[in-house]
């Protein structure tokens, strides 16, 4: 997997951690949503933790878990399907501060969506990752210097700026 | 600018009768084009499958068809200047094959475009201040509104800067554009219902409450195609400012809880079907309540600004009827057919709207050739402050023609082939293009649509006739509106045979209905007998002044059955 963030290349400081793995002491792991509730159990808050949800689930269902995670991954099953947009918007809106990282076979010129939507990185497989190369990721973040929406992240909204400019 | 542009732009006369971009809004569809220009290059360097450039090009409006790409062309809430117009037809010399086809939707498709010189159309485009942002793929489609919005005598208010203002707020949405499957907004501020908002996926009506505070009726989950439904309210009375939220949260249910599993039940009709009405109106509700709708709250003074394009022109003070239009009408009577079929009442005293039928008889409903879109520009600048709508049934409109230049306008369209009075009437056939030209097509609709046509090419039997809508789909995707047809038909392909269904009493007002399967399918060759014999039998049947839906209605389905029934005795096998 390539790990994307601010329009590059990053490495990744995660580890996902496979059902069958340990679960470590300290470092920086990421569990299955079935695995996090005893995962939030036995780990003590001097390790950072993380899950990997469905883009299915309830944000509510997570609500408890919110404070003491780190980064919350959603995975794509399709780039095309959006529902991942939505649940981290619910995400956000629920309080979580942590990473929100979008899995799955995303593409570039997704890329605006989905920091609009309050994700932070987005992971994608190597072979994706060859042909849409950190140029074409960091153009994407370029394409447009505003938006018409009004509570998204990222760019200027075209509706405060028209305010701004009849105020003034 | 070319120097037409450049004149027309200099105008002194020429009022603002429509939206105008600001920096913004220039600056945003620039950028758009920009991005698809490289899009286009990604995909031909193999950066972009096309599996994976399919969503963003559809978003840009470019279908691939059965011979070639399809460029679909917004005309937002049906609004077009002379300008626009005339940059319209310059496309189509250039690009294309010298005409364009207006959809039901308010949009221009052209049917040639090569894909390399698509984002030059769309440069083009954008010098006039057009787009083909969001005509396709799973997102917020291009809004429409009433084509007679801003002039209909039975208006609450202009639909237009309620479209324009979702318009924008749809515009390229980080939120939902990857939806389970594509969601049209039609907008109405009419006693008359002429944008079918019962049969869209979200319908908005505006309304006026006992406080004499506007408001919209929400209607949720209409929609055509395989599955017709007529949509159910969802909202009685949503206060203006609180529209975006409220549609934010109809937007967000469907997003996350609309079926994916299967395209053909991905329409928020499908998920409001399974879960009923009910079920859906409360989680729209939880989620408007659970919102932060400052982020949302309603902006008075952006609305006003977009309100202010929509200004009436400056309309001469007249007489209510006009004694030039009544002798033109004694002198010539072919002029006098014309204006009692396709001329509609005016809100203001002495001024008419005029609709300019694209159904010649024998023609393709909603073609337009560069001529005839230059010729209508010419007449919009010189009779209607040049300004032209499209409607969905496939004509063009002319919103503010004075009563005394109607003859002066009928001579300037008639050797256009622009004067066929037979707007409403049976010949006034809605189709999609068909096999002719459309993938998913499993029959022909033009040469149907085409046939009837001539069969009822005596206009004084189409007067006698009266208002009938006729619909025509070439495949169950109904994009030719047949379900709600007056009368509608299907063309499907049965054991490698074309086959139509018939359906009648389909209504697409606010009385809406879908209409009912009439019997077995008919081949192409019989269709013009067929519907030659259900109008003759409404002819029989009606009562004073009755519409065909209403004889339907009034007299019951089986009767008409019994029609087709005896028709298929006299020999014909049906």
């Amino acid at each position: 997997m390539a790990l994307i963030s601010e329009g590059r290349f990053v490495e990744d400081a995660w580890r996902r951690l496979a059902d069958e793995e340990a679960l470590p002491k300290t470092g920086r792991v990421i569990v299955s949503l079935p695995r996090l509730e005893h995962a939030l159990e036995v780990l003590g808050t001097e390790s950072a933790l993380g899950v990997i949800v469905p883009n299915t689930t309830e944000p509510s269902s997570l609500i408890q878990a919110l404070p003491r995670l780190q980064l919350i991954l959603i995975s794509f099953p399709a780039f095309s399907d959006g529902r991942g947009f939505s649940l981290a918007r619910l995400l956000r809106r629920a309080g979580f501060k942590g990473e929100l990282r979008a899995s799955g076979r995303l593409v570039a010129d997704q890329y605006s969506h989905a920091i609009g939507c309050g994700f932070d990185t987005i992971e994608i497989p190597e072979d994706l990752a060859e042909r849409q190369d950190e140029g074409q990721w960091c153009a994407a973040l370029d394409a447009y210097s505003m938006s018409y929406q009004r509570g998204y992240t990222g760019r200027g909204s075209i509706l405060e700026a028209r305010r701004r400019a009849a105020r003034s | 600018m070319t120097a037409v542009d450049l004149r027309v732009a200099q105008r002194p006369n020429a009022p603002v009768t429509t939206y105008r971009y600001d920096e913004y809004d220039a600056a945003f569809v620039r950028e758009r084009v920009a991005e698809f220009r490289e899009q286009v290059l990604r995909r031909l360097s193999g950066a972009l499958t096309e599996e994976e450039f399919r969503p963003f090009r559809l978003m840009n409006g470019l279908y691939l068809q059965l011979h070639a790409y399809m460029l679909r062309v917004a005309i937002p809430y049906g609004t077009l200047t002379a300008r626009q117009m005339r940059r319209l037809a310059d496309i189509a010399d250039r690009w294309d094959k010298g005409y364009g086809h207006f959809t039901t939707r308010q949009n221009l498709q052209y049917n040639w475009p090569k894909l390399v010189d698509t984002p030059d159309i769309l440069e083009a485009l954008a010098d006039v201040e057009m787009h083909a942002i969001q005509t396709s793929g799973n997102c917020i489609r291009n809004v429409t509104a009433d084509h007679f919005a801003g002039v209909a005598p039975d208006e609450i208010e202009d639909p237009r800067p309620t479209a324009e203002f979702l318009r924008q707020w749809s515009s390229l949405h980080p939120e939902f554009s990857f939806l389970p499957r594509k969601f049209k907004i039609a907008v109405t501020g009419a006693e008359h219902d002429r944008a079918a908002i019962m049969v869209h996926d979200v319908g908005l009506r505006i309304l006026r409450n006992e406080r004499g505070e506007i408001g919209y009726q929400v209607v949720v989950g209409g929609g055509l195609g395989r599955s017709p439904f007529v949509g159910k309210v969802v909202g009685d009375f949503v206060p203006r400012e609180d529209l975006l939220a409220f549609l934010e949260a109809i937007m967000r249910v469907y997003n996350r809880f609309g079926r994916r599993d299967n395209k053909y039940k991905a329409r928020i009709k499908i998920l409001i079907h399974e879960k009923g009405i009910d079920e859906i109106r409360a989680a729209v509700e939880a989620e408007f309540a659970a919102m932060d709708r400052s982020v949302f709250s309603h902006d008075p003074a952006e609305f006003e600004r977009i309100a202010s394009f929509f200004a009436p022109p400056p309309y001469e003070t007249l007489p209510e009827t006009s004694s030039a239009l009544r002798t033109a009408k004694l002198e010539t009577p072919a002029f006098a057919n014309f204006v009692d079929v396709n001329v509609s009442a005016h809100k203001i005293p002495g001024y008419a709207i005029v609709t300019v039928s694209l159904k010649p008889i024998g023609g393709i409903p909603g073609d337009a050739t560069s001529e005839q879109m230059r010729v209508l520009a010419d007449a919009s600048e010189r009779f209607g402050f040049g300004e032209m709508r499209v409607s969905h049934e496939q004509n063009i409109i002319l919103p503010h023609v004075k009563q005394d230049d109607l003859f002066a306008l009928w001579r300037l369209l008639e050797p256009a082939g622009l004067a066929t009075a037979n707007a409403g009437l049976v010949s006034d056939i809605i189709s999609c293009p068909g096999l002719d030209y459309c993938s998913l097509a499993t029959a022909r609709s033009i040469p149907i649509a085409q046939a009837i046509s001539k069969r009822f090419a005596d206009m004084s039997r189409q007067r006698r006739i009266g208002k009938l809508g006729i619909k025509i789909s070439g495949c169950i995707n109904a994009c030719g509106h047949h379900h709600v047809g007056a009368i509608g038909i299907l063309g499907l392909e049965k054991k490698g045979q074309e086959s139509y269904q018939i359906t009648l009493g389909g209504d697409p007002t606010f009385s809406a209905s879908i209409g009912e399967i009439l019997g077995p399918g008919v081949t192409a060759d019989q269709v013009p007998d067929v519907i030659e014999h259900l109008v003759d039998f409404y002819l029989a049947e009606r009562e004073e002044g009755e519409a065909f839906i209403d004889t339907w209605r009034r007299i019951g389905h089986v009767r008409f059955k019994d029609v087709l029934r005896r028709e298929g005795e006299d020999g014909a096998d049906i």
